[in-house]
């Protein structure tokens, strides 16, 4: 889609805030099927991301997907000084291949600018173990700027039985956060098809093993469609410095790719599908089968969808490349 | 001849085990110090037994029918075999999570050595998810999430023989997920002619099960039911793997019982259970014990009541019009299909109630009216 066309069919830019403010009761994702994807090549260079210019790409993204000069200003209209904001990465595939330290702290750094105190935010994911091999320095909650995996925040102690799933939440999605920002990668996965946003949410549980049969469907969308979960996130935004269509989740050499992308959405169906998409023509590209063909298409996306987590037909998708 | 051990000291041993807490045989204070003193584990890798390389530095567990197609650094459906760099670990050997003596007739098995103590152990992990799991805070987690110790085969068959345990049991969990130290264990324990059991949900291919024969004296298989479509609704597997497990170990002369947990509105219609005894009585035979126990809310299936009584006698009347000669009912202390009858005769031979054993007509393993032999292992 063209600029002109996005703009005119996006909210514009104080009714696209005010859409996402909504979002602090509860997942805007249905309202505002946008997506935006950001590129900068110089970005990140064999896996390692230039941090001045990932700094500046995630500007320019909030910028053009909330079409607003500050985004500052957006993420203050997002999150309030009183929020204690969890950013959830994915940290499953060492420093190669797991959400950039970088951009991790440029969010983090744009959260405290917009008046989040350094102690209300936590960077996390399932284990200090991922979080270590993928760069990240271990903090614990209360630190400025917290790190730490589920392992050590712990888990709540009662289970939580919620459509198909039954699961332990992390601390990190009950009672420590009252928002996420959702960093996931732009990847592969050996059984599910791909492993994006909604997917990413399986680190805040007990027992993911669990929830990967059936290509993760319906599990994928019945896990985010908990209040914990798809009700906290405000904000998901792709780290697609790098893209892998094939092999994932582990870092594979032969498939990965310097991509120097960034997507974001509210919707985290649409960011979803969309990602879904780029994998497919960078598979294309690589003459690779379709994930249909391949026997894993991601229909937990589509599932996602018909919960009413967001917009999963692509027509109805406003897609706006940068 | 009276049970061999103090009713007293089998209620407190059962008590810590229904816990399941991190606190080892707090019931049997003989053995308290030797358990505590082992350390605590890390995780560790121990080499896993069947699974095949795939491309991509991909794996395929062969273990059980579930296939898991592992890739590199993630883990299989149980949550503990994890591959590394295109090679396949274990991280629960010689990890167990919780170690209690038992009494054997709280497995359930009731034609095994009754009256005795079983030196019962698990480590975390589950290749199914019921959703009427009693044991899911130790069987739906990781290794990283329960403490453990750190306690290799010979030391777990020391402790056995220090409780004076003339068995031992892989249970609370499920064995086959930890079978390459079940299976260790059992080759340590018959070096030392205790008897080996597992108690388990048969779900495992034919060639793991059949190298782990050897070591094993008797097998408890949980039939949770006798439709595909309550395996595939409430326990996340298949039955016909179970079948087909039911069906090697009879062959095979494994003493086999089976447990049916009757779950009210899921599998205690009448014409479930019928055809489920009547497939036991025809493929397995007459005399594997079927015991029909009660259920309790747990895990997922909070909201349903438990088990009416009437439905237990029930279900135990039509296995037994069924044919088969050894059908109890459990959890339903002074039930009288707790005892076990001569099926020539109709003497009473061994009265239970709860976890006490009382040998009436019964000895050398014969009913002392007719003489007639009952299957079982009884020294
Ligand atoms: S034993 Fe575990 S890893 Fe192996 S196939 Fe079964 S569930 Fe999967």
């Amino acid at each position: 889609m063209d600029r002109r066309r996005f703009f005119a069919s996006a909210l514009g830019g104080a009714a696209a805030l005010a859409a996402v403010r909504c979002s602090h009761t509860g997942p805007a994702t249905t309202r505002d099927p946008r997506v935006t994807l950001v590129r900068d090549p110089a970005a990140v260079s064999a896996g390692q991301a230039d941090p001045g210019r990932t700094g500046a790409l995630l500007e320019r993204l909030i910028r053009e997907h909330f079409n607003s000069a500050d985004p500052v200003a957006v993420f203050r209209s997002l999150f309030s000084p009183r929020d204690r904001v969890g950013i959830k990465i994915n940290g499953l595939s060492g420093r190669r291949l797991s959400t950039h330290v970088e951009l991790a702290r440029a969010v983090a750094d744009l959260l405290v600018q917009a008046g989040v105190p350094a102690q209300n935010i936590l960077i996390w994911d399932r284990m200090n173990a991922d979080l270590r091999s993928a760069g990240y320095t271990l903090r614990p909650w209360g630190e400025a700027v917290a790190c730490a995996g589920c392992d050590a925040l712990g888990y709540g102690g009662d289970l939580v039985v919620h459509r198909s799933i039954g699961s332990l939440f992390s601390r990190a999605v009950t009672d420590l956060c009252t928002a996420q920002i959702n960093l996931p990668v732009l990847k592969d996965h050996g059984i599910v098809g791909v492993t994006l946003g909604m997917k990413n949410f399986f680190g805040a549980i007990h027992n993911p093993n669990k929830y990967h049969p059936d290509r993760g469907d319906p599990y994928v969308a019945d896990l985010y469609s908990h209040p914990d979960i798809g009700g906290k996130v405000r904000l998901t935004i792709v780290d697609a410095l790098e893209i892998q269509p094939e092999g994932g989740p582990p870092y594979q050499p032969r498939w990965c790719r310097d991509f120097g992308g960034l997507m974001a959405s509210t919707d985290p169906v649409a960011l979803d599908r969309l990602g879904w998409k780029l994998i497919e023509e960078q598979r294309f590209a690589e003459g690779l089968p379709t994930l249909a063909e391949a026997g894993r298409e991601p229909t937990y996306i589509r599932t996602a969808a018909a919960l009413g987590l967001g917009e999963n037909d692509m027509s109805r998708i406003v897609f706006h490349e940068a | 001849m009276k049970h061999k051990f103090p009713r007293r000291d089998f209620l407190a041993a059962s008590a810590s085990a229904c816990a399941l807490a991190a606190c080892p045989l707090r019931g049997w204070m003989r053995s308290a110090r030797a358990v505590e003193a082992l350390p605590e584990a890390e995780i560790h890798l121990h080499p896993a037994l069947h699974w095949e390389k795939q491309p991509g530095r991909r794996v395929k567990c062969t273990l059980c029918p579930r296939e898991c197609l592992v890739d590199d650094l993630e883990r299989g459906y149980c949550g503990v075999r994890e591959n590394r760099g295109g090679d396949y670990f274990t991280l629960v050997y010689g990890r167990p999570c919780t170690l209690h003596l038992d009494p054997v007739e709280k497995k359930p098995m009731f034609h095994f050595l009754p009256g005795t103590a079983i030196f019962s152990l698990a480590t975390v992990g589950c290749n199914v998810n019921c959703k009427f799991c009693q044991n899911w805070q130790i069987s739906q987690v990781r290794p990283e999430q329960e403490k453990s110790w750190d306690a290799p085969p010979e030391k777990i068959v020391e402790l056995a023989r220090q409780q004076q345990a003339p068995s031992l049991a892989h249970t609370y969990t499920e064995p086959v997920v930890f079978y390459e130290y079940a299976k260790e264990i059992g080759r340590e324990a018959h070096k030392h002619n205790l008897k080996n059991v597992v108690i388990s949900n048969g779900y495992i291919q034919e060639k793991p099960l059949l190298e782990w024969l050897p070591f094993l004296d008797a097998v408890k298989i949980d039939l949770k039911a006798f439709t595909e479509r309550f395996y595939q609704d409430l326990v996340n597997g298949e039955l016909q793997p179970v079948l087909d497990t039911l069906k090697r170990l009879v062959r095979a002369g494994m003493w086999t019982e089976i447990v049916y947990l009757v779950i009210p509105t899921h599998n205690d219609g009448e014409a479930e259970i019928r055809e489920m005894s009547r497939w036991v009585a025809g493929e397995l035979g007459p005399e594997v014990p079927v015991h029909f126990t009660r259920f309790h809310p747990q895990y997922m299936m909070k909201a349903l009541p438990p088990t009416p009584v009437d439905t237990l006698t029930a279900a135990r009347d039509l296995a037994r019009a069924a044919g088969l000669h050894y059908v109890y009912v459990g959890n339903v202390p002074g039930h009288p299909g707790e005892h076990t009858y001569c099926p020539g005769c109709q003497t009473l031979l061994i009265r239970r109630s709860g976890f006490r054993v009382e040998f009436a007509g019964f000895s050398d393993g014969k009913c002392a009216r007719c003489g007639r032999k009952i299957p079982g292992i009884w020294s």
